[in-house]
C-alpha cells in the first residue's frame, strides 16, 4: 500500500510541475469552451441547448491530451522496468499513475465545470447532474485512455494514436453524461442516467487496468 | 539462495539470441557475463529479471520460479538497466527515497544516508537530480542497491561512466554484497576487478 501511494504521489507532484502537463488539459479546456460563443453567437437558448454535449467533448479531448505523457516519461528513463520489479504489480501501477494523472488533469475540469456552464446559460437544476455526471465519466476516460497510453508506447507522436485508438470508447460515457444533464434541464429526473453512467464507469475501472498491464507487460518485451 | 536457469532460449524479433543456456550461481559468488557487442548480454540480464519471457527454459531462484508467483521472484532481486530511472525534477534524496517506499516496505530499508555515502553523493542530496552528470546520475541509480536490499543484482554494464574511485566503490559493494551472501550477475567488458568472479562468455548467434 506505501508502495501505491508513492507512486501516485510523486506522479501527481510531476505532473503539477511546470512542464507536467497537469493543468494544460483544464487550459485547453477552458480555451475550447471560450471559443465556441465567439463562433456560435451570444444566443443564450442555442447556447444552453448545445453546452452539456460541449463541455463533456472538451472534457473528453482535455483529458486525451494529458495522457500522452502517462507512461511515456517513465518508460524513457527505465523506470516502468524498475515498477515492475516492486510489489505493486501491473493492475495497480496502472491504477495509481492514472489516479495520480485524473487528479493533476481531471479534477480540475470538473471542479472549473460550473463556470462554464453558467456561461453557456444553463439553469441551476442542470448543474449539479454536470458535474456528477463529469466526476463518474472523467475517471473512466483516463483508465480507458491509459490503454490506448500502453498500447502506443514506444510510438513516436503516439498522441494522435491514442485518440483515434480511445476515442470510440469514450461514445457511451458521452451519451449517458449528457443525457442526464439534458434530462435536468427539461425538468425529467437525471438519476437513471447517472446511474448507467456509474455502471459503464465501474466496468472500466475494473477491466481496463488489466489490459493496460497486459500492454505494458508486451512493451517491456 | 541459488540462480539456476536451465536450457534457456530468448528470442529477440524472431531471432534466437540466447539457445539453451544454463548458468548456475550459488550464494556469495558472482557471474561475469562477457561478450561482444550484440552478444546477448542485456538480453539475458532482462531475461532473468523476468521482464523478458523466455521461449523456453527455467529459470530458479531459491524457492521461487520466474514463471510462478511474479513478485515472491523479482522481489528478490535489483536491475540496473542502460538507463538509470532517475527524475530529474526530483532530488537526489527525493529519487532514492521514492525507490525505497516503491520497492520495499518500510521495516526492510536500509538506511538512504549511508547509500548515497557509499557511492559519494552524501553532499549532493539536496540537488535536482536533473542537474547531475552522467556519471554521478548512474551513482544515484547505484545506491538503490544498498538502500533496499534484494538478495540478487543482476547489473548491465554498471560501470559505464563511472570514475576510478566509483568503480573502486562499486566493486566494494558488490563484494561485501557476495560476502554477506548475496548474488551478482554482472555484465561487463572488463572495467571492473572482481575478485573470484566465474565467467561467461557469450557469443553472437
Amino acid at each position: 500500500m506505501s508502495a501505491f501511494i508513492a507512486l501516485a504521489r510523486r506522479d501527481l507532484a510531476l505532473a503539477l510541475r511546470a512542464g507536467g502537463g497537469g493543468l494544460m488539459g483544464l487550459a485547453f479546456f477552458a480555451m475550447t469552451l471560450t471559443l465556441v460563443p465567439l463562433g456560435v453567437g451570444p444566443e443564450p437558448a442555442v447556447l444552453a441547448r448545445i453546452a452539456p454535449g460541449l463541455i463533456f467533448v472538451a472534457a473528453a479531448l482535455a483529458a486525451l491530451l494529458s495522457l500522452e505523457r502517462l507512461f511515456q516519461a517513465d518508460y524513457e528513463d527505465g523506470g516502468l522496468d524498475l515498477l515492475w520489479l516492486s510489489p505493486l504489480g501491473g493492475p495497480l501501477i496502472v491504477i495509481a499513475k492514472c489516479l495520480a494523472q485524473w487528479a493533476a488533469a481531471g479534477l480540475p475540469l470538473v471542479i472549473a465545470a460550473p463556470v462554464f456552464a453558467l456561461m453557456f446559460h444553463l439553469t441551476g437544476p442542470a448543474i449539479a447532474p454536470l458535474v456528477g455526471a463529469l466526476l463518474i465519466a472523467t475517471p473512466a476516460f483516463f483508465v480507458i485512455g491509459s490503454l490506448g497510453a500502453a498500447l502506443t508506447l514506444g510510438v513516436r507522436r503516439g498522441g494522435l494514436l491514442i485518440a483515434l485508438l480511445v476515442l470510440p470508447l469514450y461514445v457511451p460515457f458521452v451519451i449517458f453524461g449528457v443525457a442526464a444533464v439534458d434530462a435536468a434541464q427539461m425538468g425529467h429526473p437525471a438519476a437513471p442516467h447517472l446511474m448507467l453512467l456509474g455502471g459503464l464507469s465501474l466496468l472500466a475501472l475494473i477491466f481496463a487496468p488489466l489490459a493496460s498491464a497486459a500492454a505494458l507487460r508486451i512493451s517491456l518485451d | 539462495m541459488e540462480l539456476v536457469a536451465q536450457g534457456l532460449c530468448v528470442e529477440r524479433g524472431e531471432r534466437r539470441v540466447i539457445g539453451g543456456l544454463g548458468l548456475r550461481v550459488g550464494a556469495g559468488e558472482v557471474l561475469i557475463v562477457t561478450g561482444v557487442n550484440g552478444a546477448g548480454k542485456s538480453t539475458l540480464l532482462r531475461a532473468l529479471a523476468g521482464l523478458l519471457v523466455p521461449a523456453a527454459g527455467t529459470i530458479l531462484l531459491g524457492a521461487h520460479r520466474r514463471d510462478g508467483d511474479a513478485h515472491a521472484y523479482t522481489g528478490q532481486l535489483h536491475y540496473l538497466g542502460h538507463r538509470d530511472a532517475v527524475k530529474g525534477a526530483l532530488t537526489v534524496a527525493q529519487n532514492l527515497a521514492y525507490w525505497q517506499e516503491v520497492l520495499a516496505p518500510a521495516e526492510t530499508r536500509a538506511p538512504a544516508a549511508e547509500a548515497l555515502a557509499a557511492f559519494g553523493l552524501e553532499g549532493l542530496a539536496s540537488m535536482p537530480a536533473a542537474y547531475l552528470s552522467a556519471g554521478l546520475r548512474r551513482r544515484l541509480a547505484l545506491t538503490r542497491l544498498l538502500a533496499v536490499p534484494r538478495p540478487l543484482w543482476l547489473l548491465d554494464e554498471p560501470a559505464a561512466g563511472l570514475d576510478a574511485p566509483s568503480r573502486a566503490a562499486l566493486g566494494d559493494a558488490i563484494g561485501r554484497h557476495c560476502a554477506g551472501g548475496g548474488l551478482a550477475v554482472v555484465a561487463s567488458h572488463g572495467e571492473l576487478s572482481l575478485p573470484a568472479a566465474q565467467t561467461l562468455a557469450l557469443e553472437r548467434a
